[in-house]
């Protein structure tokens, strides 16, 4: 074994900077799966009847379903009846950041998630989701003067029952999938954003989360709508403490956005991998879909997916509207025995659609790493365009990487372009950078970020940064 | 500053350096001339550190450290500098920013803070003009889609920012057309000082046009089997590599 390998092995085992769990009194749900829970759960949560209905719905779904096969990882037991749907801490309604636990802002300040003054300066409103609940939101108040609204998925329930009303599950609906069905069942909180016509919206809108509580599943739901002419940008970035039992995390995504309107989708996903001899680590199976629904429209989707035992997941757009058009941007890193099965679906519908895919995979340790990915054009779409570049980066010789692009074409006059490369770090590339000064270690990191970059530049700046340090850390331990 | 005692190394264990001596003072420069397969781009690469290279024998110290026994970053810390054949390409990864960083790297093992963003972009703007490299190439990515002689122009651009003791050109000179030759050796010429040194290897006399050697030493079969000044490179042009090789089985006839 040559001495760069003995490097990349040892940094490919490092641990897991994040792992702390915070200990605060939750409130839990029965453990177990049935009407009762759900029943259970929408009592809480003081939703309308409609709500609990459109809930139970999908649970009858989820309950005829069955696990799918396809996917190119072995897809871990999961017992649904050993897992509590509902945990949040005790102490609620809160109305400043003063009454937030302490020993919460200090899990959150472990974090460096700048849940401060730094923060609110920089002009971000967080939403912080911990486990279920949402405890704080900040700067609503300036949102709210444009119109926007971004709230909780629970406050919106109950502020805005309109508009979760017209428009939940109209993207992913509860039949989707299983975990799809799941989530719609069970769904604990999340995030809801709605930006009014012809607004741009004036900052980044971001939310962090975090699951925390032991064997809760955490079942995120986000719903952003964008009306006519507006613009937003999402932030999403989350990081999970170490625990030995593997989570299951199924959160659904659902983005609409409506004729000329623009939303752009990012997040930075670094959960807990598991250790480097494959046990414990989140399994992150989640359904992101968004639809141009109006003509013009535009949704991008970057994602930079550091962590998890397993990413399993196809963020995607629907191009309804003429002259729409979708976006996806994608690096995925895995290491130790990690799997990654992830890309993207582009669904043309309207004509002159375009849609752009960017993969970029990054491999390290024993890891696995899928890209799969749908491009379809519709018997309509006259001129849809589509580009995708699918790349794959090796480091060491115990990893591997893979591409299943499927695509499907029913209309003569569109453009489908695939490109893909597979690629390893040379031990020319590193023993260059070394000749020149840089150590082994930040040699990796430079080709890694490097390799990513075409992706990392459309995140917003101050997650770029953050996602570069990110891929920096995650190889020291893998492979950089 | 650089001092090679019978340094030998092999490459998965067939031998290609067997034995070689040779002494670098600061403000001198040699040359190392050789046939294909001599074993020039090998002594180059050991010096470097390159890992699939075993040193088998002798020893080399650099400003009397043990030069073997460092790592390769550490031996370019300790300013060492190889300018490459074959410099490699890194895609995404920006010339400003991959300098930067070994800038960065050399002055902390140094003990010195990292250059403003202004100090290095004035050093750069100085160098940049000395190999009349365009800011387009340097702001682009490390090498990438380079032709020839835009790499080792590069190189030398490196060589300049990183102000080594000792820089080594490996072969820096082949592929080069006349202009570029001209415009690299320009700059090893203004870049040499009665403090640092440079060990060219070159297969050709054509560089030594252009930069003057102070001393000549022809590599073959892994060992230095002549040296000189200047004129022994002339010789050599004139003569061939034939020529070294019957003196050398002539030498090898009387010892018998």
């Amino acid at each position: 074994m040559s001495k760069d390998q003995e490097l990349l092995e040892s940094l490919a085992s490092g641990e897991y900077e994040y792992g702390f769990s915070t200990d605060i009194e939750m409130e839990m749900a029965p453990r177990g799966l049935n009407e009762d829970t759900i029943r259970y759960i929408s009592a809480k949560k003081n939703e309308p009847e409609w709500l609990l209905e459109w809930r139970l719905k999908a649970l009858t779904r989820f309950l005829q379903m069955e696990m799918p096969h396809w996917q190119s990882f072995d897809l871990p037991e999961i017992d649904f009846q050993a897992i509590s749907y509902f945990a949040a801490p005790k102490k609620k309604q809160l109305n400043s950041l003063d009454e937030v636990d302490p020993e919460l802002l200090d899990t959150f300040a472990k974090l460096g998630i700048p849940l401060n003054e730094q923060k609110i300066l920089s002009g971000v409103a967080v939403d912080v989701v911990f486990d279920s609940v949402s405890v704080a939101t900040t700067f609503k108040a300036k949102l709210a003067e444009k119109g926007v609204i971004f709230c909780s998925f629970g406050e919106a329930v109950q502020n805005h029952p309109e508009l979760i009303k017209k428009y939940l599950g109209t993207v992913v609906p509860a039949g989707d999938n299983i975990f799809a069905a799941l989530n719609s069942a069970v769904f604990s909180d999340g995030s809801f954003a709605y930006i009014p016509k012809g607004v741009r919206c004036p900052m980044e809108l971001s939310t962090y989360f975090r699951i925390n509580a032991m064997n809760s599943g955490q079942f995120e739901r986000t719903l952003i709508v964008a009306e006519e002419g507006s613009y937003v940008s999402y932030l999403e970035g989350c990081t999970a403490p170490m625990r030995d039992e593997n989570q299951l995390h199924a959160a659904v995504v659902e983005l609409i956005a409506l004729d000329d309107a623009e939303i752009k989708y990012s997040t930075v996903q670094n959960w807990y991998p598991g250790d480097k001899d494959g046990k414990g680590g989140v399994y992150n199976f989640v359904t992101k879909r968004g639809i141009c629904k109006g003509n013009n429209s535009k949704i991008s989707w970057t994602q930079v997916e550091t962590g998890s035992a397993i990413t399993w997941k196809y963020p995607g757009v629907i191009l309804k509207g003429d002259n729409s058009s979708g976006e996806f941007y994608s690096v995925a890193m895995t290491r130790h025995h990690k799997a990654a099965d992830t890309g993207t679906k582009m669904i043309h519908l309207g004509k002159n659609t375009k849609s752009r895919i960017i993969s970029k995979g990054i491999s390290a340790g024993k890891s696995q790493n899928s890209y799969r990915g749908l491009v379809s054009i519709g018997p309509n779409a006259e001129n849809a365009r589509n580009f995708t570049q699918c790349d794959s980066l090796l480091i060491g010789d115990k990893c591997g990487a893979h591409t299943f692009p499927y695509i499907e074409s029913k209309n003569s006059s569109s453009i489908v372009e695939h490109e893909a490369t597979t690629s390893k770090i040379a031990e020319d590339q590193i023993f260059y950078l070394n000749q020149r000064g840089i150590d082994t270690e930040k040699a990796v990191a430079l080709i890694v970020n490097g390799y990513a970059r075409e992706v990392l530049n459309n995140l917003p700046m101050e997650f770029a940064v953050e996602a570069q340090k990110l891929l920096a850390i995650s190889l020291d331990g893998s492979v950089g | 500053m650089l001092n090679i005692n019978d340094l030998q190394a092999s490459v998965e264990g067939k031998e290609i350096l067997k034995g070689i001596s040779l002494r670098v003072n600061a403000g001198e420069i040699h040359a190392i001339m050789g046939p294909n397969g001599s074993g020039k781009s090998t002594l180059a690469s050991v010096l470097a550190g390159k890992e699939s290279y075993e040193v088998t024998g002798g020893n080399v110290l650099f400003e009397g450290k043990d030069l073997i026994e460092m790592a390769p970053e550490d031996r370019a810390r300790e300013g060492l500098f190889l300018a490459f054949q074959y410099p490699v390409e890194i895609p995404g990864v920006s010339n400003i920013n991959f300098l930067k960083t070994a800038i960065t790297e050399i002055r902390a093992y140094k003990g010195l803070p990292p250059l403003s963003s202004r100090e290095f972009m004035n050093l750069l703007k100085e160098k940049q003009e000395l190999v009349e490299l365009k800011t387009s190439l340097v702001n682009r990515s490390l090498n990438e889609g380079f032709s020839g002689g835009e790499k080792k122009r590069n190189e030398i651009l490196q060589l300049a920012m990183l102000d080594p003791k000792l820089a080594i050109l490996d072969e820096t000179d082949s592929g080069l057309d006349i202009d570029a030759l001209r415009i690299v050796a320009n700059g090893v010429n203004k870049l040499r000082t009665e403090n640092n040194a440079f060990m060219l290897i070159t297969h050709y006399q054509r560089l030594l046009d252009y930069i003057v050697p102070d001393f000549v030493h022809i590599l073959y079969d892994g060992k230095i089997i002549k040296s000189g000044t200047k004129e022994l490179a002339l010789e050599l042009e004139e003569k061939g590599y034939d020529w070294v090789k019957e003196e050398l089985s002539v030498q090898a006839s009387h010892s018998l």
